[in-house]
């Protein structure tokens, strides 16, 4: 039961993961792409490391917490890192497929 | 008197939990090391936090995690087939949302919200706080998506962190 | 069972390093460079995290900590360059 559940999250983190990167090879232009990796590897990440702490939770003596450590860094960085990626590109003024903002706040 | 010695005690609790998972233990000596560490720490580094975080209806905000923590399944798996859909029909657009909040906190953790949730990305904070300029993955209309923010994350946050 | 959704879960992550790493080497715009190094470090992690299911050792975790934490240090640094030109004021 517990190697099904294992499984499952692993091929699901996997598949987030590859998701994430397919959307960031495929779709036209960089907001777009901004999408994939912030949420669809985040998740995916985050799915491999509950995996990780459920295998050596139930293996060994003890449970193991600290993969939830990594998790929550991860949930709190990367909205950060998009933020700042899409005000950087915003700055420099990349094309992008949607009307800009037509009264763009200054920062 | 209290302000001196345990001026941020949220902090503090933190601390104590991050301490614990990074040595994955939860043996006494560690436990009590955690402690002196949550202790010191926002103590010598009191200046740099400036704004006293007071969490007015906990419940709420713990509702609210878990509201946001199903969005986070269920917008990833809208933006994954959208990514693998045809991404030609995508409609991408900028939307501004108004703000009520006020606070550094509450704006800074609804912004990480909406990075997190249904193909929306928050781009930048108009320099007088009043708008959030969001970039949504595929919005067909841009006035539901704003209300959705604000019903379903602007107003729990409000109530949590700024209830006065 | 384990093995096989491992084997498969390695080609998918690895699949994912190679798109990151194509749009790392074509993409038009610095933005878009910045954003694949992002993706790139998760996709090490997630590798990282397989590797020690793989391996059943638990040392695998303060590297994947680490890199967590120093990918993020970085990607600020660059944007915070792109959007002042310099990255200390």
């Amino acid at each position: 039961m517990l190697e099904y559940l294992l499984s499952f999250l692993i091929l699901a983190g996997a598949l987030f993961t590859f998701v994430g990167s397919l959307g960031l090879a495929r779709l036209r232009d960089f907001y777009t792409r901004l999408h994939g990796p912030t949420k669809a590897s985040t998740l995916g990440v985050g799915c491999l490391l509950i995996a990780s702490a459920l295998f050596f939770s139930t293996r060994s003596e003890g449970i193991s917490l600290h993969e939830v450590l990594v998790t929550l860094f991860l949930f709190i960085t990367a909205p950060i890192s998009a933020h700042l990626l899409a005000k950087a590109a915003l700055h420099l003024g990349l094309t992008s497929l949607a009307p800009p903002p037509e009264d763009k706040p200054r920062r | 008197m209290r302000h001196r010695l345990l001026p941020h005690p949220l902090l503090t609790l933190v601390l104590v939990g991050i301490w614990l998972l990074l040595n994955n233990t939860f043996a006494p000596g560690h436990v009590v090391l955690g402690l002196i560490l949550g202790w010191a720490i926002p103590m010598f580094t009191v200046r740099f936090w400036p704004e006293r975080v007071s969490i007015n209806r906990p419940l709420l905000l713990l509702r609210f995690i878990a509201v946001v923590l199903w969005d986070i399944v269920v917008a990833n798996l809208a933006v994954a087939w959208l990514i693998v859909g045809r991404p030609q029909s995508l409609r991408p657009a900028f939307l501004a949302v108004p703000l009520v909040l006020k606070s550094d906190l509450a704006i800074g953790l609804l912004a990480n919200t909406i990075c997190l949730t249904p193909g929306t990305v928050s781009a930048q904070l108009s320099e007088d706080r009043r708008f959030l300029l969001v970039h949504a993955l595929d919005a067909a209309d841009g006035d539901a998506v704003i209300a959705e923010i604000k019903r379903r994350y602007e107003q729990p946050l409000k109530e949590v962190f700024e209830s006065c | 069972m384990l093995t096989v959704a491992l084997s498969i879960a390695f080609v998918l992550v690895g699949a994912a390093v190679v798109l990151s790493a194509w749009r790392l080497l074509r993409g038009p715009s610095a933005p878009d460079r910045i954003l694949a190094l992002d993706t790139l470090y998760i996709n090490a992690i997630a590798l990282l995290v397989l590797l020690g299911i793989h391996l059943g050792s638990a040392l695998y975790f303060e590297a994947a900590l680490l890199i967590a934490m120093m990918g993020f240090v970085g990607t600020v640094a660059l944007c915070k360059y792109l959007l002042r030109g310099d990255i200390i004021e």
